[in-house]
């Protein structure tokens, strides 16, 4: 029997994150859930928040965006649109980031770029508010 | 008999021809890289996504989507997948030959990509359903207008089957055309993004009856199987920019390459005649004095 579970979080511009961990905190389609090896296989939609992986003594966390998750008995797979490890979170740029995005946003465009900016929106205020809960 | 001067001039006017195709080079280059890199940096996605919609669909029964309905092929749509600018060897002319050979029975409505591809469907008169452009760096939102209106086709019944055409990147020097079936959502293992590289969806081998959905099978399936189409378009748009630029690149390096040698075979014949007429003038004045003296 596996003691850890295979982490894999993966965004459309690169693969974040593949390790093995002990256990996984991530917020689901109906709450936050922990996840140990040989959990029972699930699939959800992910909420944009953060994933905790536990590995051994070391706890990492990681800002995610929303998307999907997909647990089979020795893996997790995330698919999500945005990721960042939370150490990594640079507070100024993600403020300056949703600035931007909300001046853009009170300005007359396509539905398109609305669309984009909301996601740039979501991802920088994800990131802030990982951040701050962080402290 | 052409004159030194003639020569000359034509050797500036394809040193000039050169500089610019070499110009032209090194732009494609730099844009190849980052349009390789882009199209190999979401191949792990796409991989990851084929694999959990196949272990998703090998579990799930009940579950029927509309967009997984499968109908007798009256109409069908393709979606050309095209550059916006020429100038890059034999991609485009590959593309559109497959793209007639897919459309015999005249019963295709063509989605185009592209600037070349709407040109393309114009001039040989077939149905054109929609023209898209895309940027340099392929957006997700513009992958998302186009699998949106397939979608819609489909789901309306206009059409009973969707493929995508587009140009596979293989290397910097090899480029396919390749055809995948979009819509219907039909077996599980056809859902497998446009290229060769994407490890086969593997089925965990303990694998158990029982799958557990959040909140249920309807919305989780039904919000991951429009994404995994959106998806599927932005990574075909990123793969066929990257051919772009990679054929681009090579044709102008060939260009440059034969402005190369047609200056060496033109400098070469300008000395010749130089040195003929310098001959000539010395015989002149040899036998000039010789009849003076």
């Amino acid at each position: 029997m596996a003691a850890t579970i295979k982490l894999e979080i993966v965004t459309p511009d690169a693969k974040i994150f593949s390790d093995d961990v002990d256990m996984v905190t991530l917020t689901g389609g109906e709450g936050e859930m922990g996840i140990l090896p040989q959990h029972m296989p699930l699939m959800t939609q992910l909420v944009a928040g953060e994933i905790i992986a536990q590995k051994g003594k070391e706890t990492i966390f990681i800002c995610v965006g929303d998307g999907f998750v997909q647990v089979t008995g020795d893996r997790v797979a995330v698919l999500t649109d945005m990721a960042i490890n939370a150490d990594n979170i640079d507070e100024a740029k993600a403020e300056e980031a949703l600035r931007r995005a909300e001046a853009r946003l009170s300005e007359k465009i396509s539905d398109e770029e609305a669309a984009r900016l909301q996601a740039a929106l979501a991802h920088a205020s994800t990131q802030l508010r990982v951040k701050r809960r962080r402290g | 008999m052409p004159s030194t001067r003639d020569i000359r001039r034509r050797i500036r006017s394809v040193r000039n021809t050169a500089q610019i195709t070499r110009a032209m080079q090194m732009v494609a280059a730099a844009k190849m890289r980052r349009a390789q890199q882009a199209a190999l940096a979401g191949r792990p996605y796409a991989a990851l996504m084929n694999d959990v919609l196949a272990n998703a669909a090998a579990r799930t029964t009940v579950f029927k989507h509309p967009l997984m309905e499968v109908r007798p092929v009256r109409k069908r749509a393709v979606i050309l997948v095209s550059t916006d600018r020429g100038l890059c060897g034999a991609l485009n002319g590959n593309l559109f030959r497959e793209a007639v050979k897919s459309d015999r029975n005249n019963n295709t409505a063509f989605i185009a990509a592209g600037r070349k591809a709407a040109q393309f469907i114009a001039r040989t008169r077939r149905s054109l359903a929609a023209e898209f452009t895309y940027k340099d760096t392929p957006q997700f939102g513009e992958a998302r207008a186009i699998s949106k209106f397939a979608q819609d086709l489909f789901l309306k019944g206009e059409v009973d089957a969707v493929d995508i055409l587009f140009t596979n990147y293989v290397s910097t020097l090899t480029q396919q055309p390749k055809v995948v079936p979009f819509l219907p959502i039909g077996k599980i293992e056809a859902v497998h993004a446009g290229h060769g590289d994407a490890p086969a969806p593997q089925l965990p081998a303990a694998a158990t009856d029982i799958f557990n959905f959040e909140p249920d099978e309807i919305t989780v399936l039904g919000a991951l199987l429009p994404h995994s189409l959106n998806f599927r378009v932005y990574q075909i748009l990123l793969e066929a920019r990257a051919s772009e630029h990679s054929a681009r690149m090579v044709a102008m390096k060939n260009a440059t390459d034969n402005a190369q040698q047609l200056i060496k075979g033109l400098t070469l014949e300008y000395n010749k005649l130089r040195q003929s007429n310098i001959t000539k003038e010395l015989l002149e004045i040899a036998t000039a004095q010789m009849a003076v003296s």
